[in-house]
């Protein structure tokens, strides 16, 4: 538990059912794309502004194949993600929890961001725009809970 | 410390999170509703590739401290280890080449390294 208080009050939303009755979204930070439906993230300004990093996203449908999963991301190692996207967006481990009757459901969509956002790092777009669209994105699907995981 | 900062606005906006990282420091020190921390190597947030029952693992701790923290700045350490020696798994994680923010420093770490190896007179 926290050893010091953080910098800013931390938001708070109770869980409002059990996760048996809750619905689930999902969101990434690992750069990844659809292969020919998204583009991928632009790591080509990237590679000529090092200092500057792509604040958009992209939907990523949940039941996506393995072959279909794009990775932009100049940071990290992307050979194992390439092999397995539930290492960084768990797609099909959250279809099984959801087949098991564990949780209600998994939203069609998932969204997915590429960590690196410049240096030092600018996180203005994603909680002025990016961050803001996708919530109302989940609100609509009837999103209860969102599980993430940055890379 | 960009890693809290969907969490914040999810949450700001009523949906209830649960985060998952390997940076557990940037979800202290800004403040996220809800940690599991990993010791995972970058890139493999949830585990090893076609590994199911190590994310399945990783997974359900999470969902344990969604379901059952009981105020805001809840961090979780999650009990998995990583089967790689560390010395292997910190060069697995690396990408092929250095990122464009690495090589663009890079000359300034080698004059800082420079400075401090330079005996003091």
């Amino acid at each position: 538990m926290l050893e010091r208080e953080p910098d800013y009050p931390v938001p708070w939303t109770p869980l409002p059912y059990g996760l048996r009755e809750c619905m689930f979204g999902l969101v990434t930070y690992g750069g990844l794309y659809q292969r020919g439906v998204e583009p991928p993230f632009d790591i080509e300004r990237e590679e000529k502004e090092p200092t500057w990093g792509d604040p958009s996203y992209r939907s990523i449908p949940t039941g996506i194949c393995q072959d279909q999963v794009g990775v932009s991301h100049l940071h990290l190692n992307v050979q194992d993600v390439t092999s397995d996207i539930n290492i960084l967006l768990p797609v099909h481990r959250f279809q099984e929890l959801v087949q098991q009757g564990r949780m209600g459901g998994l939203a069609e969509l998932a969204y997915s961001f590429m960590g690196y956002q410049g240096f030092p790092p600018d996180t203005t777009a994603w909680e002025k725009n990016y961050g803001p669209q996708v919530t109302e994105k989940f609100k609509s699907e009837g999103v209860d809970c969102v599980f993430l995981t940055p890379a | 410390m960009n890693v809290p900062v969907l969490a914040r606005t999810l949450e700001r906006a009523g949906l209830s999170t649960i985060l998952v990282t390997n940076m557990p420091y940037w979800a202290e020190k800004v403040g996220v509703p809800r940690t599991l921390a990993v010791e995972f190597p970058f890139g493999h947030t949830l585990g090893q590739p076609r590994d199911i029952s190590q994310q399945m693992r990783v997974i359900r701790e999470a969902l344990d401290v969604l379901e059952n923290a009981q105020a805001p700045g809840a961090i979780v350490h999650s009990g998995e280890v990583w089967p790689i020696p560390q010395d292997k798994a910190i060069q697995s994680w690396q990408p092929e080449k250095p990122s464009p923010i690495i090589e663009h420093l890079a000359p300034r770490f080698r004059e800082m390294l420079r400075q401090r190896r330079r005996p003091v007179t």
